[in-house]
């Protein structure tokens, strides 16, 4: 069913989240649209995956497969705090402090949801976004879309020739992009896992330092305290390293996470065109095999899949651009949010070394 | 050490410029000189803490005589030219009596137990505090600087040795020429080494080690790889000679000697084969080193004066905390390597990105960021270079020092044995003439009497040994503390100078950035 949201997509914010077991809850805040009031509602995941399939399943809208649905972070894996397994399932959205990347990441979803042309109209999102109870109780059906499968059937059916130039580069290029991207994300994530090694390391030789204190005679107190400056700056270089490494997660990974896991969205699109395309081109050699009786049905079969195809393919079209131009916004921000907090952080951490580098001069003149 | 500890009324030289010189060192290191690798120079004669009790005052007096002392002139910073030819400014403050260190001995009787020999008190020395004696002058300066360069493969197949180049520059007046260099090679440098111990460890002395052997890497260069684990493995004893060379010749008396003299000057050395682990004296000095470790544990010694043994102590367990932090700081420079190889494969992978990027802003970016991941890569590596060389380096030499501290607290002990021997040989002698006279063996009694003069002698030698051994081992360990806490503040400025250094630059890679981000559209 088709409905306004009614509260306006940019104020959804994901404020807190707290953890109860293994489960995570969400607290969602939105404004009214016609008000100044506020929402707020608390989620769990199976709500977002309930969410996600009402998207998915939704009838009555033409060419809903074309749609390239914006992609909802995979589910943290349980028991919670295996730091391992949520690395390796969740990559990029795993680190950061109390899960912020993860939310983040749902909170674009939610965003995503909102903005879109035909998604927001959906009555579950509004439902999602303001009523009190949640909604993941009632167990809607699973939808006919389903996540892509990689058996041997769907590789082959990939590769599938196309009838329309554009729709063959654009499968050519997402496969590219949607690969490349993905290598960055995991290449950026070997980055900030040296980084924090990096702090640790810092930390374990600036306790070193410490033991190293010794007041015995007069040579040993010099000696500490120069051991006691060495770990100060040593200090100072694990909290650099640190705050690098959340530069990097907060902005650059979560972008080229975001960006990865679109480029699978519009992959899945893709495929489900080509799917409906490869169901077209049997129906009309079926068609064309049948015994004069059956035709007409055969026909009314084939005109209906013909209509359902170039709906879904001029949906793409439109989605495709539409993502094209949003997702070279979305990663205008990062990027640029990356570089300036990078700087920040290395401008602070300048001038922090030249004044230990002040100090320690003065001290040991002496 | 070496000169002096005379035993003549010595005339304090007034050094009041000894402190201020050590301090210009340090100020000066913005100036463009030398990388000041600190070494052991710059002792004055501090030799005592005024803090012991009376009878202790003999060793004070003893070492109050000392007058020989050097400062470290100058340091420098060549910071980030690690690896270029470094050289050291030494000034020598070389005073007068050079040679034969020697005591002229106690005049007190033959003591029993008493390891602390008596001797001539010089009561207004006693009370002479550490800083007085610091300010003890330095009457001359002298200038030498050495450097280790040029590592050169030489020979081929399992012969092939690296040769360096040791080049020295000097105004001192002992040397032939000015300026002049050789070419030595790692066994030379090792050869040095066992001649300087056989000769002054006995004293008490504190010899700098040379780097270790390594079966590995030698031999990696030896069969010709050219990769750059065998170039940064023959970097790193390069750099390890070097040191290890500039602490010898920062040792006042060390210097003197002219096996070091040759070493630098002669243009062929003997090859020192007797280096070599599996030759006939390699296999002793294993043995010999085999049986020291066992007998260390059996010597017992009754101090007077707990300095000695609380400072043992205290060397023992900061050869321990420094092992700890140099695998604090190993594990550092590795990860920082990690980072290094991490970093270089992002940026491949943003460039990819960057390639099949259709908007034409986004993708120079992208391509403008992969070359920003290049130039972080190489930071990266500059900076565990530097926390190689300037930390892990320093802290790996100074465990080696510190166990050549402890082997010169070993020749006291050692000492102290042979007079304790010699003193119970001396007690048989006598009781054995005791027995004679009694016994009424005339004819015996002759020989029972030049055997008590013989061992009397020989105990009051050994005397005089322990209580030069006892100085001068004292004095070592108080110049190398000062040496050590000052070499250490060097290295810390220098690696604050590094980080900075890599900080501006990083600063300046992330503004070049920015605009290219801010483009895309």
């Amino acid at each position: 069913m088709m409905t306004e949201l009614s509260v306006t997509a940019s104020s959804i914010r994901i404020t807190d989240v707290t953890q109860d077991g293994d489960i995570l809850t969400f607290a969602i805040t939105s404004q009214k649209l016609n008000s100044s009031g506020g929402v707020c509602v608390f989620r769990t995941y199976e709500d977002f995956d309930w969410l996600q399939q009402n998207l998915f399943s939704q009838e009555n809208v033409p060419g809903l497969q074309g749609v390239i649905f914006p992609p909802l972070p995979p589910k943290v894996p349980s028991p919670l705090n295996t730091a391992s397994k949520s690395l390796k399932q969740l990559g990029f959205l795993a680190l950061g402090h109390d899960w912020q990347s993860y939310c983040k990441a749902l909170e674009f979803y939610l965003q995503q949801v909102a903005t879109h042309p035909i998604l927001s109209q959906c009555k579950a999102l509004d439902s999602f976004l303001t009523k009190s109870e949640s909604p993941g109780k009632q167990r809607g059906r699973k939808g006919i879309l389903n996540r892509l499968s990689q058996a041997v059937e769907g590789m082959r059916k990939e590769s599938h020739k196309d009838v329309d130039d554009f729709f063959q580069k654009q499968r050519h290029k997402n496969t590219n992009l949607a690969a490349l991207s993905k290598v960055a994300t995991e290449k950026i994530l070997d980055v900030v896992l040296t980084e924090q090694k990096l702090a640790l390391a810092c930390g374990h030789f600036s306790t070193c330092l410490h033991l190293c204190v010794n007041q015995d005679d007069e040579a040993a107190v010099a000696f500490s305290k120069i051991c006691l400056k060495l770990s100060d700056i040593v200090e100072a270089v694990k909290r650099n390293f640190e705050k690098v490494a959340n530069n990097n997660i907060a902005t650059l990974g979560l972008g080229l996470d975001l960006e990865a896991r679109y480029e699978e969205a519009e992959k899945e699109m893709l495929f489900r065109r080509t799917c409906k395309l490869i169901e077209l081109e049997t129906v009309k050699k079926n068609t064309e095999k049948t015994k004069a009786n059956k035709r007409d049905v055969m026909e009314e079969i084939q005109k209906a899949t013909e209509k359902e195809f170039s709906l879904i393919s001029s949906v793409a079209k439109q989605e495709i651009e539409r993502f094209h131009s949003s997702r070279v916004t979305v990663l205008r921000s990062f990027l640029v949010g990356w570089c300036e907090k990078q700087l920040d952080t290395a401008k602070e951490c300048a001038k922090l070394y030249s004044q230990y580098l002040d100090t320690c001069k003065n001290l040991f003149s002496e | 050490m070496s000169a002096s500890c005379g035993r003549n009324p010595p005339p304090f030289p007034d050094n009041d410029d000894q402190e201020a010189e050590l301090d210009n060192g340090v100020l000066d290191s913005d100036e463009d000189d030398d990388e000041g690798e600190d070494i052991f120079t710059g002792a004055s004669s501090k030799p005592i803490t005024p803090t012991s009790a009376p009878e202790e005052a003999d060793i004070f007096s003893e070492e109050g005589s000392y007058i020989h002392h050097t400062t470290n002139g100058l340091h420098s910073d060549e910071e980030l030219e690690l690896f270029t030819e470094a050289t050291v400014e030494l000034t020598l403050t070389n005073t007068t009596s050079q040679g034969r260190r020697e005591i002229i001995g106690p005049t007190a009787s033959a003591c029993n137990t008493a390891h602390v020999p008596n001797s001539i008190h010089k009561p207004s020395i006693v009370n002479k505090t550490m800083e007085e004696l610091e300010e003890d002058e330095s009457t001359d300066q002298f200038e030498l600087n050495v450097a280790v360069t040029n590592p050169e493969k030489m020979g081929d197949g399992m012969n092939a040795y690296m040769s360096y180049k040791v080049s020295t520059q000097t105004t001192l007046p002992m040397f032939r020429n000015k300026t002049f260099s050789v070419r030595r090679r790692f066994s030379d440098f090792l050869g040095l080494y066992e001649k300087l111990s056989a000769k002054h460890s006995l004293l008490g002395c504190i010899i700098p080690s040379p780097p270790q052997k390594s079966v590995v890497g030698m031999t990696k260069v030896k069969v010709g790889k050219e990769d750059s684990s065998s170039a940064e493995f023959v970097e790193k004893r390069r750099s390890a000679l070097e040191r290890y060379l500039q602490r010898v010749v920062a040792h006042p008396s060390l210097l003197q000697d002219p096996d070091v003299r040759e070493f630098l000057e002669r243009d062929e050395l003997p090859r020192a084969v007797y280096t070599q682990t599996l030759s006939g004296p390699g296999l002793l000095k294993m043995i010999n080193r085999a049986s020291d470790a066992v007998n260390k544990k059996t010597i017992k010694m009754n101090e007077s004066d707990n300095w000695f043994e609380s400072k043992l102590q205290e060397v023992e367990n900061e050869e321990q905390l420094l092992r700890k932090l140099h695998t604090a700081v190993d594990s550092l420079v590795n990860h920082r390597k990690e980072l290094c190889s991490n970093t270089a494969v992002f940026s491949k992978s943003v460039a990819m990105l960057g390639s099949v990027e259709e908007n034409s802003a986004l993708s120079r970016a992208l391509s403008q960021l992969a070359e920003v991941q290049d130039k972080m890569e190489q930071l990266h590596h500059q900076q565990a270079f530097s926390d190689f060389f300037i930390l892990a380096e320093l802290l790996a030499d100074y465990v080696r020092l510190l166990g050549a501290v402890r082997c010169c607290f070993e020749q006291r002990m050692k000492a102290w044995q042979r007079l304790q021997e010699a003193q119970s040989t001396l007690q048989r002698k006598r009781e054995a003439e005791a027995k004679l006279l009694w016994a009424n063996k005339p004819d015996k009694l002759q020989q029972a009497k030049d055997d008590i003069n013989e061992w009397e002698s020989k105990v009051s030698q050994y005397e005089r040994d322990f209580e030069r051994v006892t100085c001068t081992v004292r004095k070592e360990v108080l110049r190398f503390d000062k040496e050590k806490t000052r070499d250490f503040k060097q290295h810390i400025v220098k690696y604050i100078e590094s980080l900075l250094h890599t900080q501006h630059r990083l600063v300046k890679c992330w503004e070049a950035f920015l605009p290219e981000a801010k483009a895309i559209a």
